[in-house]
């Protein structure tokens, strides 16, 4: 549906403060329609601040757009029916509802039950795990269960663009694996994803493409894997 | 006579009235973390708006049953509005603002009310027409009215309708999401500022039924019965666990319960030193002694902090 040659989202002059201190100092990227990329940095480099601007859940001055609309003069419920969701940081599972109502949340802007229920089987497929614990408190759930739980909830919406905050955090490597190993899937299924991590190894070698972030400004932009092989990436953000 | 069950009859009559009211104040706790001390006022003003609707009603030889539904029908949707109106007016702008300030226009809200109130009703207590046939029931010993069948019998339906709404619909689910975490919610599409205005209209309309329950079970109508009654009920859905719709529904009923009970035996109690005239004590001696041993109340969970 996007013409050729407009990407998917458009990010330009970005900036975001804090009571005057400024967190993001004007970025602009862009992410084509199909293709992952990831937003590495170290702490408090931005990348979450960059995302929560995106999901309008901050205020930002410059422009997103985002399949050729303007998304800063929207509120952020609207953008879910625009095809934009966004995995918070630390998950977001709502904890006193039952699994199967966080999933149902995620299809809350949606009017077609058919394609809901099309959907719900999808995404138990892809995650079994979440119908087996449909009953559950999302609350009583283990971290990675509700990674699992908050990316299931954010496909029920049927994102065009995926915004994943840090998906491995707290988890371990054997579910950081699992995780990974879902957002590849989702990502096979043609939905595009922005990811952001801290696992910057992890990131680059899931993604097609990535930008380095330091102190709110966008330092190196790359494929992934000139990224990796980037010396000054191996030094500072894969500990070589 | 058996006071006993007389005691807890009566108990459970104004405990329903509590609970209705109660659970305005739980729901509002629950979705925006505020104490909408102008809840109680509400319920006066259904009461009121009942009443004028009722009385010429009456008069004009309506059946008793036909007006009492008449009235408490347009009390209910002049509450909503007021609900309405009142967290556009007040609350919504200071939405962001430190918690104090969402309070101090709770109280002006509720002098405004009770103003407003006394310019069109005046300061008279108005007498509430019995509507209903008067002529109690045997209940084991006890009487039972029609009216306080008719007050248990709603109540109940009413919290079973508002319990289905919240846990069973769409809507619902929207409700707990945004109350557990609305930013969240927000990214699943929900808006809630709809959400806050439904919470609002619904907890109006439920005090403007309590409103015509209370006016028609004590028979009168004034325009500052809702500061006592506000209080009362607003300490149980303290009692029951602020923010917990079952806890309120608990809560209320307990302290109708307590109320009922501490009237019936506080003479014999004290020896004839304390009337009954003293069951409001009960109500707050209760609150605190549950707050010193469960200071989240009885139903309250110790809610964990989000991730
Ligand atoms: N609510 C806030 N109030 C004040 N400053 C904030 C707030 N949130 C973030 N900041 C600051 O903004 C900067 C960017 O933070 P941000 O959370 O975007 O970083 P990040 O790259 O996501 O870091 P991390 O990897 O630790 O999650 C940091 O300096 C942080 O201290
Ligand atoms: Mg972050």
């Amino acid at each position: 549906m996007s013409s050729p040659g407009v990407p998917l989202l458009e990010v330009l002059n970005l900036e975001v403060s804090y009571g005057g201190i400024a967190a993001l100092k004007g970025i602009s990227f862009a992410v084509e329609e199909g293709e992952m990329v990831a937003l590495i940095g170290a702490n408090g480099a931005g990348k979450t601040s960059t995302l929560k601007a995106l999901a309008r859940l901050l205020p930002a001055r410059g422009s997103i757009r985002f399949r050729g609309e303007e998304l800063a003069a929207l509120p952020s419920h609207a953008l879910i029916g625009r095809g934009l969701a966004l995995v918070p940081e630390g998950r977001g599972v709502f904890a006193r509802l039952s699994v199967a109502e966080n999933l149902s949340m995620g299809a809350y802007s949606r009017s077609d039950p058919a394609g809901i229920v099309a959907d719900l089987e999808r995404v138990h497929e892809l995650l079994p795990r979440l119908y087996e614990r449909r009953r559950q408190l999302a609350g009583t759930l283990s971290g990675g269960e509700q990674q699992m739980l908050a990316l299931g909830r954010a496909l029920m919406g049927r994102p065009k663009l995926l915004l994943l905050d840090e998906p491995s955090m707290g988890l371990a490597p054997l579910m950081v694996h699992q995780v990974f190993e879902t957002i590849r899937a989702v990502a096979a299924t043609g939905v595009t994803v922005l990811l952001v991590e801290q696992n910057a190894r992890l990131a680059l070698e899931t993604a097609s493409r990535g930008y380095v972030m330091e102190s709110g400004r966008i330092i190196l932009a790359d494929s992934a894997a000139l990224l990796l092989a980037d010396p000054r990436v191996r030094e500072a953000y894969l500990g070589e | 006579m058996d006071t006993f069950l007389q005691q807890i009859i009566n108990g459970l009559t104004l405990g329903s009235i509590y609970a209705l009211v109660a659970l305005g104040y739980t729901m509002v706790y629950g979705i925006l973390g505020l104490i909408n001390f102008a809840h109680g006022e509400v319920v006066m003003i259904g009461a009121l708006t009942a009443l004028a609707v009722i009385k010429p009603l009456a008069g004009a030889g309506l059946p008793g049953p036909l007006a009492l539904l008449a009235g408490a029908a347009v009390a209910i949707l002049v509450c909503m509005a007021l609900g309405f109106a009142i967290e556009r007016v007040a609350y919504r702008p200071l939405r962001h603002a430190p918690r104090l300030a969402p309070l101090i226009t709770a109280i002006g809200v509720s002098m405004v009310l009770q103003q407003l109130a006394m310019i069109i009703w005046g300061r008279n207590y108005h007498s509430f027409p019995a509507l209903l046939p008067a002529t109690p029931r045997e209940l084991g010993g006890a009487q039972i009215t029609d009216l306080q069948i008719m007050i248990v019998v709603v109540a109940i339906l009413m919290m079973a309708g508002l319990a289905l709404l919240v846990n069973r619909t769409r809507l619902g689910r929207a409700m707990r999401a945004t109350a557990e975490n609305p930013e969240i919610a927000g990214l699943m599409g929900v808006d809630a500022n709809h959400i806050i205005a439904l919470t609002f209209v619904i907890g109006s309309a439920l005090a403007a039924v309590a409103g015509v329950m209370v006016s028609a079970n004590y028979g009168i109508a004034h325009y500052n019965m809702g500061f006592i009654l506000g209080l009362k009920a607003f300490t149980a859905a303290v009692l029951g666990g602020i923010g917990n719709l079952a806890g309120a529904m608990f809560g209320g009923i307990l302290l109708g319960l307590i109320e009922a009970l501490g009237a019936g035996y506080i003479g014999d109690l004290t020896g004839g030193f304390l009337g009954s005239d003293y069951q409001d004590v009960f109500a707050f001696f209760v609150l605190i002694v549950v707050l010193i041993f469960r200071p989240s109340g009885l139903m309250g969970e110790k809610v964990s902090e989000r991730a």
